[in-house]
């Protein structure tokens, strides 16, 4: 199943995990491939844990869900706590710096997301920060459809923000690959 | 994918697009957890279409009106979860016995009473036979994606048209929540229910015609002066208590679909061709069954799998078909319930090889590793 891979990110209520998780896949539509998006969440609107997870395949996706994630991102400590400390070996963590990740036992991949949102933008676009990031990290789907998947997917008159988180993210992915 | 373009849909919402393009006019319904997307979507698409969405007081208002509006001529729709299923079945067993078209759309959550409002479960799949009192014809069909969730809501509304009964469609939190990619057919078959002749003097609302068991509906409105009631009745739609009339009643009742199951069953094979462990597996189940299908292959073991898609009437003869030589020895049905279709599935293969159901009640979805895991004990 090497053509399936695999994400699932993880935060709070209201951080908006999982539209980013909508975009992810859809982003994967857009470039041609099969995508899956799926998530859990308790009855809270808004505080409670938040997931998301997005498959992106070659193939026809069977399991809708992740199995041994390739990518996970924590950004909050309780999602650190809750999938971190357990994840995979395999699983490429990535956690906001924020996060408390001292209890791990291995490399975590970490990026101001949070910082870079809420200082430089606005918080309500933290989860495009954390996307572009994503997919400018990975590369699992192109930054030509990440950007056209966000510009169909927000409110009007939010474009130039959410380019500016964009941009941000996609950033970051590239300061930290350098 | 082929040349033509996806679009990234949520189950529920493909479930609306289904429903849009089999012709539904009326939506009623009450918002509850998995299934509220139905109605904000109805709520949103249905007055542009000239349609009309009704958010009603509760659960059994919203059947109640679903069934009204279908009278008046209308494809009409509702959709609930486990408690409001529970809650409308008296009102499905008047759409049975008055032979009203409706399509029920119940998101299994997890049970009993309010359970886990967010997780998925599959344990309603008897009530939707067996949940209204009395014999009557039982329709139900189940989809594992959210193509399936346009597809098979299209067939449930013709259905629904074809046979006069309430036609149900049920799946689980995951598939109606998740969202993929969906490639949607160039054509899609939309059956109308049959109208009668134009209307006169003794006319009988409840007549079929030579050779058919599903009278002709007409339409309040339109003219048609005819009585609709849940009492057992004649032709003319009016109570009796003739034995005889009674028993022609119900029989034909559950020989609408009884008698055409063939033209009514729905369902996927996998590898069934040359297998020793057949899976038999339903909703987001499925899929994780299907994951596991191809992982024991990949390992030598000869697996396979068969999706009812209509859960009723339940594929019989397709299924029969796999199971009959012997060849297969392990019948394994993974379900998100205590064991409910393994029952029906136990039923159907008799002794003809040993079944084993796999429960499971926490809320989730079975994940692979432990679906193998519980596989790898019994074969």
């Amino acid at each position: 199943m090497s053509e399936r891979i695999e994400f699932r990110l993880s935060g709070s209520g209201g951080q908006g995990i999982i539209t980013a998780g909508i975009i992810l896949a859809e982003a994967g539509i857009f470039d041609g491939v099969y995508a899956l998006q799926s998530q859990s969440y308790g009855p809270e609107a808004r505080g409670g844990s938040s997931k998301a997870e997005v498959v992106i395949s070659k193939e026809p996706i069977d399991y809708p869900k992740a199995t041994v994630p390739n990518y996970l991102l924590c950004l909050t400590n309780e999602s650190f706590n809750l999938y971190g400390l357990t994840a995979d070996q395999k699983t490429v963590v990535i956690a906001d710096s924020s996060v408390d990740t001292s209890k791990a036992d291995r490399e975590i991949v970490k990026a101001p997301i949070l910082q870079t949102a809420h200082g430089e933008l606005k918080p309500l676009v933290a989860n495009i920060v954390a996307l572009s990031f994503l997919v400018g990290f990975t590369g699992v789907v192109s930054r030509e459809s990440v950007v056209a998947a966000v510009m169909g997917r927000i409110p009007k008159g939010t474009e130039a923000l959410n380019q500016k988180a964009i941009d941000a993210g996609f950033r970051l992915a590239d300061e930290l690959k350098k | 994918m082929s040349g033509k373009k996806a679009v990234l849909l949520q189950g529920n919402e493909a479930c609306v697009k289904g429903a849009l393009t089999a012709g539904l006019r009326f939506f009623a319904g009450y918002p509850i957890t998995p299934s509220s997307e139905i109605a904000e979507q109805a709520s949103i698409e249905l007055p542009k279409v000239g349609g009309c969405f009704m958010q009603m007081e509760d659960e059994i208002a919203s059947m109640g009106c679903a069934l009204g509006a279908s009278l008046t001529g209308v494809k009409s729709m509702t959709a609930t979860s486990g408690p409001g299923f529970s809650l409308k079945q008296e009102l499905i067993g008047f759409g049975a016995m008055a032979e009203i078209p409706v399509v029920i759309v119940s998101i299994m959550r997890m049970g009993p009473s309010t359970g886990l409002p967010t997780s998925p479960a599959a344990g309603d799949i008897m009530q939707a036979k067996w949940g209204t009192h009395g014999d009557h014809p039982a329709i139900c069909i189940c989809p594992t994606s959210v193509k399936e969730m346009h597809d098979l809501t299209v067939a449930a509304f013709n259905y629904a048209e074809k046979y006069r009964t309430p036609v149900m469609l049920m799946t689980d939190e995951v598939i109606a929540h998740m969202r993929e990619g969906v490639v949607f057919e160039d054509h899609y078959e939309v059956i109308d229910r049959v109208h009668p002749a134009p209307y006169e003097e003794g006319y009988l609302p409840y007549a079929c015609e030579e050779g058919s068991l599903v009278p002709p509906m007409a339409a309040y409105g339109e003219g048609y002066r005819f009585h609709v009631t849940g009492l057992s009745h004649d032709e003319s739609g009016f109570p009796t208590n003739s034995p005889a009339v009674n028993d022609r009643l119900i029989r034909r009742l559950c020989a609408k679909v009884e008698a055409d199951a063939d033209n009514i069953v729905i369902y996927d094979e996998y590898m069934t061709g040359d297998c020793g462990t057949l899976f038999v597996a339903y909703g987001s189940v499925a899929r994780t069954s299907l994951y596991i299908v191809k992982q024991l292959r990949a390992q030598g073991i000869k697996a396979g799998l068969f999706i009812p898609k209509t859960i009723w009437p339940f594929p019989e003869k397709a299924y029969q078909k796999i199971i009959a030589g012997g060849r297969v020895k392990n019948v394994i049905v993974p379900e998100m319930n205590m064991g409910q279709l393994v029952l029906e599935v136990d039923r159907i293969t008799k002794t003809q090889a040993s079944v084993v159901g796999i429960p499971k009640v926490s809320g989730e979805l079975f994940k692979t590793e432990e679906l193998y895991e519980k596989v790898m004990a019994v074969i």
